[in-house]
């Protein structure tokens, strides 16, 4: 385990930006040396997590601070470590289809269609168009409960109780006709290599559109209690800012960097599925703090809606599974395939021996790689602030451990 | 019957237990408010989980008798019945009077808390100045709870909330300062600083101390009432006890009992500030009006309010009684919350006929009864209000981090309080 000092140097050859560190020369991280700092009585070493309300799971952050300041974090990671990406080299490429919803299983959906786009690029097929309609209603469906999710616990951790409730009747809308689609409502499972397993119930179209009608004055009212609250805005603006520079070098994606001014989305830059028949916005923020991505997120939901709504009423006839083989045998090879899940760009890299299971198979977690910049975020804020960034940076502990 | 019980059922020799040194009509009242405080704190905590459960489209509790009515009853059960830790690293005889001294504290500040003229322990000159030295001793409670655990969250909400409780009772003071001023706009231009003189003042200058020198009082009104949240540690001021941060804050280490105990403490105190903001700026045990509407008849007609209420109550409760499900599994949950109902329509029904048969003013028991429920009423009223508020800050606010808190207390509390007060003597002084 390395110092500080030599990350921030590793990472982007000392151009980081952000918070002054000059007072952290020469300080490692209290795991290593924490006889050292208890003799110190102006510092404090505390131990966040893994079993703390506020780390989304079981992220453990050791704090170091100065009274409420913190001086420097270290994320500690694999409390969830399930062995996921090897896992993989034992099961067929079909078999391993179900373990990706357990990595995000706030976005389940969109973990699936990553991995069965990169097999079908693999295997060069791809999947019909009906099938790719469906893929984006129920995927961009997944962003708006991933997002809604993110905004109740968010809020929570930041003392607003209310929210929480709201977000979770409203996303019961969405989990129902995942249920109604696959019988599944958190780990989907929802489609299959080269196209769907099912075809649309009776009423899906119905139920998305009930859905629209039902959710559009709903984020007003989250945006109600928040947007303009006095005390919202002073616990988010100017906290956990992080430049443009620093996110692309720390290799942030997803909405923490579109908060920092990147216009950059998978689905405009490198269109997939169907995205590049609908017409929608990419949100951007200014300023790279919590309040931006707060308001990236919530025009975020609203833009989902808007992709929804044309695939919904655009939803072209015809079959749902393309030409692919029963058994999945792609050719020898080695594929990277990413999307934009609801937390950034969910990446899979296939290593393919041409045997029916992958010979490696690594994913991009959007969360994991996120998570790095906690550190640049939080330095020189409170404690209070800790749980703020954590929540806005939106992790997944099954993610980012896998 | 001895004179020591007599005495003070004799109207003419009318005061507090204590102020009139009858000291065992001040024990019975200690013992009543003892019982009645914590009685009260168990309704809060009920009415906290099913008010707060019905803003966030919940049912709350509704398990454990007719509507969760039963639940304060089962959790303070299993409370009691939990095992008592005490952590090994802990300081032993300082954890365990932690919760004591907070305790101590917020029940101490009733014996100044009058619900009447003479509806109160006792009627100490410095009232108000005993309560607040009292009210914050409960912050020493936590500060020795954090330090005695021995545990890093715990001392972190410990000393946040003694930075809190020091810079908010600033403010909180000043506030205080202004309503005393305005106490001595009379004829001979001497304020008070006993709590039942204080609401006697607001009745003889025919003002709530809200509306006094509009905007003045109502300033100092809502300066008090921001600070007293901050006071007693509630949303959105709730940063000792900050459970996204701090796990629990000053009572991570705390289970069962004890930790009941410092629940009992905080609501205990939070009726305690909010008697104070009664007391100084709304007109304490008064009704709505006493000057404005102030025939008799007017009497008779606000003395029918408690037993309103409570029929009120009771017939919200028949219509659950009949909106039940009739399924067998509620039958029994139906005759409970049957029996809840009679007994609050009971109430309603002996409160009813004490204000028909007190009507006439004279000096009856029965009208010193009238008189004596319209008081504790009316103050009962208002201090729920506040109740109610306290829960709605918590449904919809964040919460304000530490800093934030600390700049609001010094930067923007502290000069307007102190502001107001200048302008409160600067216009006492023009008009008496």
């Amino acid at each position: 385990m390395s110092g500080y000092k030599d990350d921030s140097t590793n990472v982007s050859n000392g151009a980081l930006s952000g918070p002054d560190r000059s007072h952290l020369d020469g300080f490692t991280p209290g795991l290593e040396n924490p006889d050292k700092t208890y003799l110190d009585s102006n510092e404090l070493i505390i131990n966040m997590g893994p079993q703390h309300p506020a780390t989304h799971g079981v992220l453990r952050v050791i704090l170091k601070l100065d009274g409420e300041k913190v001086l420097g974090t270290e994320c500690v990671i694999g409390y969830l470590h399930r062995g996921v990406e090897k896992i993989a080299e034992n099961r067929t490429y079909t078999m391993f289809n179900p373990y990706v919803d357990r990595m995000d299983y706030c976005a389940a959906v969109s973990n699936g269609l990553g991995y069965c786009e990169a097999v079908e690029k693999l295997l060069n097929v791809e999947a019909p168009a009906r099938a790719k309609y469906i893929r984006v209603i129920l995927t961009e469906l997944n962003r708006i409960a991933s997002h809604q999710l993110w905004l109740g616990t968010h809020a929570l951790d930041i003392g607003a109780m209310t929210p929480l409730f709201y977000t979770f009747r409203d996303r019961e809308e969405i989990l129902k006709i995942f249920e109604k689609y696959c019988g599944a409502r958190l780990t989907t499972h929802a489609f299959r290599i080269g196209g769907c397993q099912y075809e649309t119930y009776a009423g899906f179209e119905k139920d998305v559109k009930n859905f629209l009608t039902f959710f559009a004055p709903k984020i007003d009212e989250y945006e109600t209690l928040l947007t303009t609250n006095r005390i919202w805005l002073e616990r988010t603006r100017n906290v956990g800012v992080i430049s443009a520079a620093d996110a692309i070098a720390l290799g942030v994606t997803g909405p923490v960097l579109r908060a920092s001014g990147v216009k950059w989305d998978l689905r405009k830059a490198q269109p997939y599925a169907a995205y590049s028949d609908f017409d929608f916005e990419i949100p951007i923020g200014t300023n790279g703090d919590t309040y931006d991505r707060y308001l990236v997120r919530m025009e975020e939901m609203r833009q989902s809606m808007r992709i929804v709504e044309q695939a919904v009423n655009a939803i072209p006839e015809g079959p749902i599974m393309g030409k692919v083989p029963k058994v999945i045998k792609p050719p020898v090879g080695e594929i990277y395939h990413s999307i934009e899940a609801p937390k950034g760009e969910l990446g899979y890299f296939i290593v393919s021996d041409g045997s029916t299971q992958p010979y490696r198979i690594r994913v991009r977690p959007p969360s994991f790689v996120n998570l790095q910049a906690l550190d640049i975020m939080v330095r020189g804020l409170l404690v209070a602030d800790v749980v703020a960034v954590i929540g806005t940076i939106d992790i997944v502990l099954g993610e980012v451990d896998r | 019957m001895p004179n020591f019980i007599m005495s003070y059922l004799d109207p003419k020799v009318a005061g507090t237990p204590g102020g009139a040194g009858n000291q065992f009509w001040a024990l019975i009242y200690v013992l009543i408010i003892f019982a009645g405080v914590s009685t009260a704190v168990i309704c809060m905590n009920w009415l906290e989980r099913k008010a707060l459960a019905h803003f966030q489209v919940r049912l709350g509790p509704m398990r454990v008798g007719p509507h969760g009515l039963l639940q304060p009853i089962a959790d303070a059960l299993k409370l009691m019945l939990k095992e008592d830790i005490i952590p090994a690293e802990a300081d032993q005889f300082v954890f365990w009077v932690a919760p004591l001294i907070g305790l101590l504290a917020a029940f101490t500040v009733y014996t100044v808390i009058p619900f009447g003229p003479s509806q109160a322990v006792s009627d100490m000159n410095i009232g108000i100045l005993f309560m607040l030295g009292v009210s914050s001793l409960g912050v020493l409670g936590i500060v020795v709870a954090g330090w005695a655990s021995n545990s890093h969250y715990p001392l972190i909400g410990a000393l946040r909330s003694s930075a809190q409780m020091v810079s908010y009772e600033v403010a909180m003071g000043l506030a205080v300062v202004s309503a005393i001023l305005m106490t001595s706009m009379n004829a001979s231009g001497t304020g008070t600083l006993s709590m039942i003189e204080i609401v006697r003042a607001q009745q003889q200058q025919g003002v709530w101390f809200i509306f006094k020198f509009f905007p003045l009082g109502f300033i100092a009104f809502a300066i008090f009432a921001i600070a007293m949240v901050a006071e007693t540690n509630r949303a959105p001021f709730d940063l000792a006890e900050a459970e996204s941060e701090l796990t629990a804050g000053f009572h991570t280490e705390y289970s069962g009992l004890r930790w009941s105990l410092f629940m009992l403490a905080e609501y205990a105190a939070m009726i305690a500030v909010s008697s104070i903001a009664v007391t100084l700026w709304l007109g304490g045990w008064m009704r709505p009006f006493p000057n404005l509407l102030h025939a008799p008849a007017w009497d008779f007609i606000f003395s029918l309010f408690p037993g309103l209420t409570f029929g009120g109550l009771a017939a919200i409760t028949f219509i659950g009684v009949v909106r039940m499900s009739a399924q067998s599994f509620f039958k029994i949950q139906r005759i409970g919350l049957a029996v809840f109902a009679a007994l609050l329509g009971l109430l309603a029904l002996v409160l009813l006929v004490i204000a028909i048969a007190g009507r006439s003013a004279d000096t009856s028991v029965a009208a010193r009864f009238r008189e004596g429920i319209d008081y504790v009423y009316w103050f009962v009223l208002k201090v729920a209000v506040f109740m109610y508020l306290f829960i709605w800050y918590r449904a919809t606010w964040p919460r304000y981090r530490f800093d934030q808190l600390m700049k609001i207390g010094w930067k923007v509390m502290l000069p307007i309080s102190l502001g107001v007060l200048m302008l409160t003597a600067i216009v006492g002084v023009i008009l008496s």
